[in-house]
Formats: C-alpha cells, structure tokens, sequence
C-alpha cells in the first residue's frame, strides 16, 4: 500500500504533524485542530460530490458529532475521547440511515435544498432547547484518551493528534476507496444512473452508501471540533457551517483526498487572518472567492497544481 | 433457422401513457441463438417494446417470459443479472471517463456479486480482460480517451461492448447504427454480429436500413403504430404488401429526406 | 369553533406571506432554471429598505397613509435595483451551466449579500411597528385579528392575480411560458430571451423584496432574516411543483394552514409539519402537485 505515492505522502505528514504537535505554538495548534476537523466533513462531502451530489447540509452531522460528544460528557458522564466520538458515529449513522432513505431517490437541487432543510430544522429545535443551552450552546468536557488523563494545555495536543490521526487515516483509506469498485460506482452514478442501473448496480444503493459515510464523518469532524474547543452550539448546523464545507471542497477541487485537506487548512488559515482584520466582511469575500473559483478554476486549486506539474 | 428453445416469451403486452397506446397487444417469441430484425418508422414501439422487456418500462397489460421465468415489472438492474441486456439508440455512457474505466466498471459491476469498497477496480487481471473485450470490439486503441471525445461510432461499440459483458443469452439492440455514418454501419454490425454468433447469444436488433437487416437477420418483425404488424422470415416480411406501404415506404421517405 | 377560525385566519395570513416569497422564486426557476438562494437576501434587502424608509418617514411626522404607499415604493425600487445588478452583474456570464453550478453561484450572491446588508444597514435590529399598530385590530367571528395581517391577504391576492394576468393575458408573459414550455424553441421562433431573462428575474427579485418590505412593520428586522425564508420558500416551492405559480399558491395554503393548525393544536411540533406536508405530498408526487415529471427518454 506504501508503493503508492500519495498514500506515502500522506503517512510521511501524518506522522509529522504527530511528532511536532507538542511543540508547535497553542495558537497554531488550535487552528490546526479546526481545519483537521473541517477536513474530515470535507472529506465525507468529497464522497457525495464526486456521485454528482452537492449537500448544503453537512453541518446538521457535524452539529449531531459535535452535540453527541458534548451529551456524551455532560448527561452521560463519560470522558474517554474515544467514545465520545463512537457516540458521534452511532448517532449519525442512525439518522442518516433514515433520512438516506428518503435522500438517495433525489438529485441535484433537490438533494441540495433537502439537506439544507434538515440541518435547518436541527438548527431551530437546537435554538428552541432550553436543555441543551438554546442559542447559547454548552461546554463540552475535558477528554481523557483509554484512562490517560493529560493535565492542562497538554490536553489540547492531544486532541491535535487525534485530529491529524483520524483526518490523514480517514484520506489513506479513502485514497484507497476512490480507486474501488465502489469509488467508480460514485463516478457511473453521477455520470450516467440509467448506465449503472444496466449493469445491475442499483443508483440509490450507491448514493445511500455514501450519504451515510459522509454523515458519518462529517460527526466524526463535529466531534473533534467538540473536543478542540471545549464547547458546542446550535451555528455549527447552521447553513453557514454546511456552505462553508462546499466552498472548501469546491476550493480544493475533488481530484484528490490532499486537495480537500490542504484546501481545509488554507480556509481555516484564511479566515483567522480575515475575521481580524474585517470582522463584517468574511462572508462577503467567500461568496467573491466562491464566484472567481466557478468561473476561473471549476477544478480547485488541485487543477491548478496539477497544470503545473505537467508543464514543468 | 429458429430450430431452438423458445427463450422470450412477450405476450399481450401494452403500454399506454394516460391517453397514448404506445403498445398494443404485442406477441413475440425469441428462440435460442437466433438473430431477429426489428423495423419500422419512429414512434411504431419498438424502442418501447425493449425498454418494457428490459424493465425500463412497466408494461401496462401482458407478460414477459424468459427462460420460462417470468421477468415481467422487475427493475432493469434485476432483469439484466437474468441474462437480458441492451444497447441504447443513444449511448449510454460516463462522459467523463475513459473507454478502459467503463470496461472496468462494467466487469466490476456485472461479475462481481457485490462492489468492493477498498480492493482497486483496477488489478491487471481485470484490465486483460476488459482489453481483450475491447479488442472484439476493434476499439482497444481507444481505451485511453475520455468518451465525450469519441467519434460516435466508437460509441456506439462501446455501449454494446458493455452490454456484452454479462455474457447475455439474448441481447436487445436498439438502432446500434444510428448515428454512425453510412460507410460505417457494415463494418460496425460485422463486429458487432461476430461477437453475437460467437457467444451462441439470441439478438434482436432494431434497424431502419433494410438492407443490414437483410444481411443479418434469420427473422423480421415489423411494428406499426405499436401493433406487430408482420413477423417471419426476412424476405416474406419485407414482401408484405402492408410492410411495404407502412414501414418500408416511410424509409424510403426517410432515406431521401437525409440526403 | 374558535380555535378552526383561528386556524382558517391565521394559516391564510401565513399563507399570503408565504406566496408573495414563494411565487418570486418559482417564477425565476420555472423560467430561468435558477433555484435563487440569494432570493431571501433580496427578502432582507426589501425589510430593510422598507424598515428605513419607514423610519425616516415617521421621524418627520407624515401622515400614517403614506406609509403603505412607501412601503411598496422601497420594495420596488430595492428589488429592482439589486435584481437587475444581479442578474446583469453576474448571473447573465453563468447562463448555461448546470442546475447545481446555478445554486452555487446564487450561493456566493447569498453570501457577498448578506454582509452588504450588514455594512449598509449596521447590526442594529430595526423596528418600524408603525404602519402595523396604526391599523388596529378586527374582529372576525369573534377573534381579534391585526387589520394589517389581513390587508396583507388583500395585496397577496392582488399579486397573485397580477400575475396570473400578466402572464397569461399579456404578450410578455406568453412568451415567458414559450420560454419555460421550451427554451430552444422558444430561441429559435426568435425570442428574445435575454430580455425576457432580465424581466423575469426582476420581477422575481421584487416579489422577494415586496414580501421583506410588507413583513418589516410586523417584526424586528435584524441580520439572518433571509436564510431561514429561502428554506421555508423552497418547501412551499417543491411542494407545488417547482416552476408552477399555482403550484406556489396551493403550496403556501397548505403549508400554510398546516401551520397554522400546528401552532393553536400542537406548538411543539410547528417545524416539523411544514416539512412534514412536504414529505407527504413529495412521496405520493415526487415532482410536487402542479409539475410534469419527466422521465429520460432512451
């Protein structure tokens, strides 16, 4: 598995960003920490996209991780990391099964404002719930990973190690899936469904499939998120959250899983930078960025990277 | 020629949409092996007769029998594991991807009981065997290129290539030279019939120019506003005088409208 | 008693509402094949120019009467006024591409939008109750209802037939449905469809800011007005049949008193019946009432 290229590359960052962890300033951990847990939504998004579906609404799984993990600490009194997250999994996983259900039979628009609905709907019963914090949210636990409990600021190395772990495992394994039976499966769907449907694969099989790994990974990002920043409100199922996910895959282009995580960590880096300088205006230069990618580089900056390389 | 098994068996079937028949009690038996022309002018229900033996269509009213198993309102992706598969007037294939990756689809699809999720589609063993399909099919120097770059001809065998893959015991061709220019329809249906009378698989072919269906058919069916409206053998079809003023005439029309 | 006159009132009020956003948006799909997100901007936009012009007017102590008329004259010239920078601006170098390709554009114009409402107009929630108290109340089968709520009925039956006037008996709407039956053919017998486009979108934009405009008196228009309308626009859409304009007034009666019905019977569930109706009516129509489905043909 090593022979291939991009997995090795992937393996050499990971194991990198682990190592160097502990010794990289908070802040810059912090930053690190969000944009891996970004990646990871992306991630499952690049599934949906390359079946030809773009969701707006990946924030309602991500919100569910990140509400998962928070329940998980404050009502069940957990704290291992871990199963704070298989909570995020379970979970999500359950959900999208169901709403897959209904999902798999639309396309285009329709599975775009669908989704966006759902999030809506978790975003307005989340605002409603006295319980879990209304608009406010609440404050997640402070995690301890299979009985060890880090002490203080050693806590949030952790979490960026888990973070850079799950993200660079999940784009390994998902390099590797691309490239399967099912991977292509995703491609003839988006392509041609009636094509797939004569070759005796069913079209909403394969679109199930991939809404509930993307769901499940999205909560698998939420939770990291949880973790990194010790506290969970009802924005993260907001429309915003699932708006910004596409900018990045559609940033990163779909091309590669390194696309999505290096346009992950430029997005998170940017938007440190611009939400300092201009606090009102961060959505303003999204929606530029957004049109200038639509209409000058519909590949992401992959593309760009990969014109590059062929003319050198 | 028909010496063998009945294979398909359609009978009374109709397919109406709200007002329109597009079907009207069609009967018609396929025996094994054997290789029957299907004409007539657009909108006579050929196409819809494929798309509801396929399942791409619910019949209305009637049965469809395969193999003595009945196939009627099953799904195309059920119909096709039973050994029925088609070609598409209009190809159907993956715009964005190249000539080797739907060979590779297709073999994936079709042989595998279930798609893997991490094992590569692509292994060496998969590619000899979906190169040696193209090769039949005389486009193996294509594999490389991006379908929405190909001429419409290699399109065409491209499509039937990947119905080929299941190894069908009767295949449906729907116009497999429309489209294709006029220098091109015989070198293309002797592929495409070699590899047929090669697998021993029944055929059935929807074509406008009488005489490819003259030069492959054993048998004609010719339909008429959705109604058969002649089957037998090649040259009694195409002497029939109803044949020859309903279908035969409309494409002469058709001929001379082209040119 | 009581309480189903309630529901019959208040589910039309709601309703009335819900059409004049949801008809704007339908008409510019059915015609252009843009599902609009940036339409609720253009709903905000609306608000916000009605809530300002409505203030500055009451700080001079004019006559209450002029409010109304001012409130229709900021949506117009609003909605007209960024539809057209829209459409000329951007969306007319983007005709063409895919449905999806569409929804992102309009994505980023929701976007770059919404912070320029916010640069514009502050943070600051606006209030602009006057045109809504000055009307007082009235009394129907002995319930209260605001006067304002109820003329709000009158001009979204006024729209709706506006609208089915002009784009039935008028020369400029028989070419809109030309264009929406079939887009080629209506280019080829020689429409011109980039005015049409342009006068579609408009329209559209100003139905969007006319339903923010005539809503302002009756809430607090802050930031994020707009998202949550496209949302509740998009159901009452699909639910008639995306591209339908009797699709959209069916559509908004139903979800509207389903709403309704929800709030005086069972408030807990208020959120989940209107995307519950949607559901419903998409699993026994998956095109919505008022649209064809349309299968491949191979």
């Amino acid at each position: 598995m090593l022979r291939d290229r991009s997995t090795l590359a992937l393996a050499i960052v990971m194991v990198a960003l682990v190592v160097a962890g502990p010794f990289l300033p908070a802040w810059l951990r912090f930053v690190g920490t969000v944009a891996l847990a970004n990646a990871l939504a992306v991630l499952g998004l690049l599934l949906l996209i390359r079946t030809g579906l773009v969701s707006f609404g990946q924030g309602l799984y991500y919100c569910i991780g990140g509400y998962a993990a928070g329940v998980g600490g404050k009502d069940l009194g957990l704290t291992d990391a871990f199963a704070l997250l298989a909570l995020g999994i379970v979970a999500s996983g359950i959900i999208s099964a169901i709403l897959g259900l209904l999902l798999c039979r639309y396309r285009e628009i329709f599975f775009a404002m669908f989704s966006m609905a759902f999030s809506m709907i978790l975003y307005g019963l989340l605002s409603k719930s006295q319980k879990l914090g209304s608009t406010d949210g609440f404050n997640v636990v402070t995690p301890t990973f299979l009985g060890y409990a880090p002490d203080g600021a050693n806590v949030k190395v952790w979490v960026f190690g888990l973070a850079v772990v799950l993200a660079f495992g999940v784009g390994i394994v998902l390099h590797q899936h691309l490239r399967s039976g099912m991977g292509y499966a995703s491609e003839a769907v988006r392509d041609n469904e009636i094509r797939v449907e004569y070759l005796g694969v069913s079209a909403q099989y394969v679109v199930w499939w991939k809404y509930v790994l993307a769901a499940v990974l999205a909560a698998l990002g939420g939770g990291i998120q949880a973790l990194a920043s010790g506290h969970v409100g009802p924005e993260m199922a907001y429309w915003t959250t699932s708006g910004e996910f596409v900018f990045i895959a559609l940033l990163g282009g779909t091309a590669h899983v390194g696309a999505i995580i290096s346009a992950a960590v430029i997005f998170e880096f940017i938007k440190t930078w611009v939400t300092q300088i201009s606090p009102y205006t961060w959505q303003m230069f999204l929606g530029i960025v957004l049109l200038v990618i639509i209409m000058f580089l519909p590949k992401g900056l992959w593309s760009l990277l990969a014109r590059m390389r062929r003319a050198s | 020629m028909s010496t063998g098994n009945t294979i398909l068996e359609a009978k009374g079937l109709s397919k109406s949409f709200g007002a329109v028949t597009a079907a009207k009690d069609i009967n018609i038996l396929v025996h094994e092996g054997e290789i029957v022309g299907v004409i007539g002018s657009n909108g006579a229900g050929k196409t819809t007769f494929i798309n509801m033996v396929t399942g791409y269509l619910k019949p209305t009213t009637g049965t469809i029998t395969f193999r003595g198993s009945d196939i009627t309102g099953l799904l195309p992706r059920q119909v096709v594991r039973t050994g029925v598969c088609r070609s598409f007037q209009v190809s159907q294939l993956f715009r964005e991807l190249t000539v080797l990756e739907h060979m590779l689809i297709a073999i994936g699809m079709m042989r595998a009981h279930r798609l893997s999720w991490l094992a590569p589609l692509h292994t060496p063993e998969h590619e000899r065997h979906a190169r040696e399909m193209l090769a039949r099919y005389t486009i193996e120097q294509h594999a490389g290129a991006v379908v929405s770059t190909l001429p419409q001809g290699v399109r065409k065998l491209l499509d039937i290539a990947m119905a080929t893959v299941a190894e069908p015991a009767l295949l449906l061709l729907d116009e497999p030279t429309s489209g294709v220019a006029i220098e091109e329809k015989f070198p293309l249906m002797q592929t495409v019939m070699g590899q047929i009378v090669a697998s021993k698989a029944a055929c059935l072919f929807v074509e406008h120019d009488m005489e490819i269906v003259e030069g492959y058919a054993h048998r004609v069916i010719a339909f008429y506003e959705g109604r058969v409206l002649a089957d037998g053998p090649v040259k009694d079809v195409l002497a029939n005088d109803e044949v020859r003023k309903y279908v035969i005439g409309s494409e002469i029309h058709r001929e001379k409208e082209k040119a | 008693m009581q309480t189903l006159i309630a529901i019959v009132v208040d589910g039309v009020i709601y309703a009335s509402w819900l059409f004049i956003v949801a008809a704007g948006l339908t008409l510019v799909y059915g015609v252009m094949r843009i599902l609009n997100l940036a339409h609720g901007s253009l709903y905000a936009i609306g608000a916000y120019a009605g809530a300002s012009a409505v203030v500055w007017y009451f700080a001079r102590n004019y006559p209450v009467a002029g409010s109304y008329a001012l409130l229709v004259i900021a949506a117009i010239v609003s909605g007209a006024l960024v539809g057209l920078l829209v459409e000329r601006g951007l969306l007319r170098l983007m005709y063409g591409r895919d449905e999806v390709v569409m929804v992102l554009v309009t994505y980023g114009v929701l976007l770059i939008l919404e912070d320029a409402i916010k640069l514009v107009f502050g943070v600051e929630a606006y209030t602009a109750f006057q045109p809504y108290e000055k009307m007082g109340r009235t009394s129907i089968g002995g319930m209260t209802f605001a006067t304002y709520d109820l003329a709000l009925v009158a001009v979204s039956i006024v729209v709706a037939l506006a609208l089915w006037w002009g784009v039935n008996r008028t020369k400029q709407g028989k070419l809109l449905l030309a264009v929406i039956a079939d887009r080629e053919m209506a280019t080829a017998l020689g429409i011109n469809v980039t005015r049409v486009f342009i006068v579609t979108f408009v329209i559209g934009s100003v139905l969007g800011a006319l339903a923010g405009a005539l809503t302002a008196p009756a809430i607090a228009v802050a930031p994020g007005l707009g998202v949550e309308v496209i949302v509740l626009a998009f159901a009452v859409v699909v639910t008639g049949g995306l591209g339908s304009i009797e699709g959209a007034l069916v559509g908004a009666l139903i979800i509207g008193i389903a709403r309704a019905a929800a709030v005086h019977l069972w408030p807990q569930v208020e959120l989940f019946v209107i995307y519950g109706v949607m559901a419903l009516v998409l699993a026994v129509r998956p095109q919505g009432l008022f649209a064809r489905a349309g299968a491949r043909k191979i």
